[in-house]
């Protein structure tokens, strides 16, 4: 390996990099934007949920019910119907999230005792926020339960009864359950799949494509040489950004930042070569941008969001699901990325996912340097 | 014209087909992507790793931990010993929340007074966490409550009888059992069409003029929309197959019922097909090379799908962006494709997000149509 015929193709490169401002202005401006979109605008929690009451019987009881449900912080009554088809309606089209059907004979069922049923209605087809809503509803419901039978109790001469069991939750790592801080290190990852892949899967094939990669062969550089000279400037713009994507978390949103900055170099670097050695074998074997592209993309973006544990528990997933996620090396830098922002936890319970990385690394090297190879 | 269209059409047509790794390229990956994502993408929890601690080892403690292991939320992963234990479980990710009961715990019960319970999760994926707590206090309440009445069966039998007990019962419309992929699969239907419409168009035209090919067509007598006609057309109608198979896949494989009529959905996916294509052909128009292409495709479709609805419910964004989202062709489309196969619902009801496509679609397709021409010049 000659060291000066590496740097003559990075220079080549950051020449082919610089001309093309817009793409470069992407690379940092893309980050900033998934940041705001993703970490203000995702959240699975539900508050002041519209809520319609179609009170069927209207006496005092029913009244003490609802009070309570405009009590509730996760509530907001926007609508009170006066027939069932009204209330139908207002749940189909989305206007309220949540029917509360309060029978005509309520006050009357309390009077007997036993269980008394009020329906919850939800339009169910996103079903976590349902169960969210039900969830809320439950406990609103529950508050209301536990005035009338502490009525009932001082009615019949005994003592208020209080509640047997109370649970007492700490939260480590995220106190208040922010979900900025579960979804920003997130992004990072995100960020750094997407702008990793994009621009190395097109380096190699767009010099198929329009012959250059000919020149290249004609000239005295080895394949590792290319390689190399090819990824530096690649590797080390991608450094910076997500060194910026990092700043922007802590600074920006918040997020701790409790671990070591040289583990998080050290798993931003494999994570930075297997992707940058991804795209450049993509881009090797298919000779063709268009492929590389799409190819690309379809190991990009939407495995990263979907298959890494970005948002969707990994460890929930059927079993062929989770041995797929396996193979995609953003799945293992999202898991140290988030245990390095928020946990903080030393090099030990990192090794196996650097590990990882560190094979990928060596696996797409060793394929993207034969398939290279081969073509000449 | 019809003719100059006609030969246009054989000739993009060829061009796709021609080669047998493109051919695969067009539907395979948009069918493996919906079956796999249809089994990735979901929020339940099935089984989230706890581990207990029991100080108290009374038939009480046992109880209430025995009900956590059976409510098919939680899985026991370990039984631990001492305090610090739990530090190294969380720490390492072998569990997501540790459950303590001191020692006492029982006596507190028995004697009327409020017997705490800890619960300690691990934050850092906090979704799971607050579904997890939920579920927690679910089971804790029920325990409870089951406590205290017993108790009271046995000191007051004839009050206990008429206690009365308000509880709501939970009528989930459109999706009776919860099913996650009820919602998920419709919504990978929509995500995978779009991604795989919009670059499959995009790319294939600005290769054209990469290449410099697109220069011969244009020198050819071929009017401007002939040819824009010429290029769309055929991607629609791939996109359409698309569209067709994966769907067919959410309802054969996943067995996510399909309610509505099958004309609505044609329509709507149509009109969503044509506004995707208007984004693409507006895409590749302001990119010279396929490079630019792919990064201004991903500078669409990553807002484009944190924004629509397909995981993150719009009504919990801040208004702001609730307002950007109305720019987002598949916004509307999720709206049509969930209700279409879960609610059944009629052209009536889905009317305004067909007709916000309709809007997006010519906005987006006539803006393209006059930038494609300047853009040669």
């Amino acid at each position: 390996m000659n060291l000066k015929r590496v740097l003559a193709i990075q220079r080549k490169e950051v020449v082919q990099i610089r001309r093309d401002p817009r793409s470069l202005a992407i690379v940092f401006f893309m980050p900033v934007m998934l940041m705001v979109l993703m970490g203000k605008g995702i959240s699975l929690d539900q508050k002041n949920v519209p809520v319609c009451i179609f009170d069927r019987e209207g006496s005092q009881q029913s009244q003490d019910l609802l009070k309570h449900f405009q009590a509730s912080p996760y509530f907001r009554i926007v609508m009170v119907n006066t027939d069932y088809r009204s209330l139908t309606s207002a749940i189909d089209s989305g206007r309220c999230s949540l029917g509360v059907v309060i029978p005509n004979d309520f006050s009357e069922q309390l009077r007997k005792g036993g269980t008394v049923d009020v329906q919850g209605i939800v339009d169910a087809i996103d079903d976590n926020t349902a169960n969210l809503i039900f969830g809320y509803a439950e406990s609103v419901v529950a508050g209301y339960s536990a005035s009338v039978q502490i009525q009932y109790f001082q009615s019949h001469g005994l003592t208020e009864i209080q509640a047997p069991i109370s649970i007492d939750s700490r939260t480590w790592f995220n106190e208040d359950l922010d979900s900025s801080n579960f979804i920003v290190p997130g992004v990072v990852v995100l960020v750094m799949v997407v702008v990793g892949t994009f621009l190395t899967s097109l380096t190699m094939a767009r010099e198929w494509e329009r012959g250059t990669m000919e020149q290249l062969i004609s000239t005295p550089v080895t394949p590792l040489e290319v390689t190399i000279g090819k990824l530096v400037p690649y590797f080390l713009l991608g450094l910076l950004d997500t060194a910026f994507c990092a700043v922007i978390a802590v600074w920006w949103f918040g997020v701790p930042f409790r671990g070591s900055v040289w583990l998080m170099l050290l798993a931003t670097s494999l994570f930075l070569a297997a992707v940058l050695l991804l795209g450049f074998w993509i881009s090797a074997a298919t000779k063709s941008q268009l492929a590389a592209s799409q190819i690309s993309l379809v190991t990009s973006f939407l495995p990263a969001f979907l298959l890494s544990g970005f948002v969707f528990p990994i460890d929930q997933m059927p079993i062929v699901i989770r041995a797929i996620s396996m193979v995609f090396p953003a799945r293992y830098y999202l898991s140290l990325v988030k245990v390095i922002f928020l946990k903080g936890t030393g090099l030990g319970p990192l090794l196996p996912q650097l590990l990882a990385l560190a094979i990928f690394a060596g696996i797409l090297g060793t394929l993207a340097l034969r398939s290279f190879k081969k073509s000449l | 014209m019809l003719n100059r269209l006609k030969e246009m059409l054989i000739k993009e047509l060829i061009q796709l087909f021609r080669d047998p790794r493109a051919r695969f390229g067009l539907l395979v990956p948009s069918i493996l992507q919906v079956l796999i994502y249809g089994y990735a993408a979901t929020f339940e929890l099935h089984h989230v790793r706890m581990a207990v601690l029991d100080f108290d080892h009374s038939y009480e403690s046992r109880e209430l931990l025995s009900r956590f292991e059976s409510n098919g939320h939680f899985e026991l992963a370990a039984t631990l010993q001492n305090r610090h234990q739990i530090s190294d479980q969380i720490d390492h990710g072998k569990v997501t929340l540790a459950i303590q009961i001191l020692p006492g715990f029982a006596e507190l019960l028995r004697k009327g007074q409020t017997a705490p319970v800890q619960v300690i999760l691990d934050g850092t994926d906090s979704n799971t966490a607050l579904i997890a707590l939920g579920y927690i206090n679910e089971i804790a309440n029920g325990f409870a409550q089951d406590y205290a009445y017993d108790n009271l069966t046995r000191k007051a039998p004839s009050i206990a009888v008429h206690l009365p007990n308000v509880e709501l019962a939970r009528r989930p419309w459109y999706n009776p059992n919860l099913e996650s992929q009820w919602f998920f699969v419709p919504g990978t239907v929509g995500s995978i069409l779009f991604t795989s419409c919009l670059t499959l168009a995009a790319f294939a035209i600005v290769r054209e003029r990469e290449v410099g090919t697109l220069e011969q067509v244009m020198v050819s007598p071929i009017s401007r929309v002939e040819f824009i006609l010429g290029k769309t057309v055929p991607f629609f109608l791939i996109a359409m197959t698309q569209a067709i198979a994966i769907t067919l896949i959410g309802t054969l494989w996943f067995q996510v019922p399909f309610r509505g009529s099958y004309l609505v959905f044609a329509v709507g996916t149509a009109v969503f097909l044509l506004s995707v294509l208007g984004a693409a052909l507006l895409i590749s128009t302001i990119s010279s090379t396929q490079q630019q292409a792919m990064i201004a495709s991903f500078f669409v479709i990553t807002p484009s799908i944190t924004l629509s609805g397909f995981s993150f419910p719009i009504s919990a964004m801040p208004v702001t962006l609730q307002y950007l989202t109305y720019l987002d062709p598949l916004r509307f489309y999720l709206v049509i494709i969930r209700d279409t196969f879960l609610k059944g619902s009629e052209a009536g009801v889905l009317a305004p997000q067909i007709f916000a496509l309709v809007v997006l679609a010519t906005i987006m397709l006539s803006i393209s149509v006059r930038y494609f021409h300047k853009s040669l010049d």
